[in-house]
């Protein structure tokens, strides 16, 4: 059993797994008309917003740790890059599609084991958010593993490249394991299932899983890869040029 | 079907929007094989809550009437008025006959 963590650390712990939605969200954003197909592009915007609606339950519930009258859209369009917790799997561009469906592939395997356990941990607020996200994430998997697998298990290009893709997002896997101030579920006890998930889809797509050294990470203390900077300018834009626009 | 690897085969969605309803056609959609296009089907025509059951069918295997057939296969039950069960009453309550 973890100990209750102080409000500050609960507050650092929410954060993080708001930010990582919230980044992800975004990224996926970017598919919206460059999927391959019209019926690509509303699957990534609805995982997208899945993603952002997970997002905003957290950050809301981030600003009611904290304690100091921060909404949703305060933490999400006001906080500079420093001050996000996201990990540097969601942040970086993703303009190949095997990337897009190998980094889903492993944040939505590592997404449905978190909120699996959130929805039966000890916060009960994180518990509800999580009850109804973990369905969310279980298509999201879901379609990962499908395209993983058509992909590696197609022709000779598609699983040269969906390989390529898995090298290229294998160094941020271990992040997401990695210790972290205030956590309601120890991020390392997920490591055995998620790769469990992830290896079974690499077996069936004829993948072999990476051997490459670890990226050195860092997004849990806010320190982050040049991308992000370039994500938030575009997603912050708006707001911060006009405060408190609304539709 | 095709040998373009660029054009996906084309399915035709049905939805049942509630239990005891029919699946109903709802439109068709592009995917390379039939798990895709149930999930295509699902991200394109239930997003809103719009069923609880889906089918697609390859577009292919669907036969159709001709339109120049129309004459001989639809008019002749114009004048047929007979064949209306309107000759009983449908008892209270009844919903879906």
């Amino acid at each position: 059993m973890i100990t209750p963590p102080s409000s500050a650390g609960l507050f650092s712990y929410v954060l993080g797994l708001a930010d990582d939605a919230l980044v992800s969200a975004q990224r996926l954003g970017w598919w919206i008309s460059r999927a391959p197909q019209l019926e690509e592009d509303l699957a990534l915007a609805n995982i997208g917003l899945d993603q952002l609606g997970q997002a905003r339950t957290l950050l809301t519930y981030a600003g009611e740790v904290e304690g100091a009258g921060r909404t949703e859209d305060d933490l999400a369009y006001l906080r500079d890059e420093r001050e996000f917790r996201n990990v540097w799997l969601v942040e970086r561009a993703q303009t190949d599609f095997g990337v897009a469906m190998a980094r889903l592939l492993l944040f939505s395997a590592w997404q449905s084991e978190l909120y699996a356990a959130l929805a039966a941990g000890s916060d009960p607020t994180l518990a509800a958010i999580a009850g109804k996200a973990v369905k969310e994430v279980a298509y999201h998997l879901d379609h990962a593993a499908h395209w993983v697998v058509r992909l590696g298990d197609g022709t000779e290009e598609s699983h040269a490249r969906m390989q390529a893709a898995l090298e290229t997002e294998w160094p941020y896997v271990d992040e997401l394991f990695g210790p972290v101030e205030g956590a309601v579920v120890d991020p390392a006890v997920l490591r055995p299932a998620v790769l469990t998930t992830v290896e079974a889809v690499l077996a069936e797509a004829t993948l072999s899983v990476p051997q490459v050294a670890r990226a050195r990470g860092g997004g849990r203390h806010g320190l982050h890869t040049e991308e992000l900077g370039y994500l938030l300018a575009e997603m912050q834009h708006l707001h911060r040029s006009h405060p408190g626009a609304t539709w | 079907m095709t040998n373009s690897v660029k054009d996906w085969p084309l399915w035709e969605v049905f939805v049942r929007s509630r239990r005891g309803l029919s699946h109903v056609h709802v439109g068709s959609l592009h995917a390379p094989d039939a798990e895709m296009a149930l999930r295509n089907a699902r991200d394109v025509y239930t997003r809103r809550q719009e069923g609880v059951s889906l089918w697609v069918v390859p577009s292919a295997q669907i036969v159709a009437s001709e339109a120049g057939q129309r004459e001989s296969f639809f008019d002749p039950a114009a004048d047929k008025v007979y064949r209306h069960p309107t000759f009983y009453d449908v008892p209270e309550g009844v919903e879906h006959l």
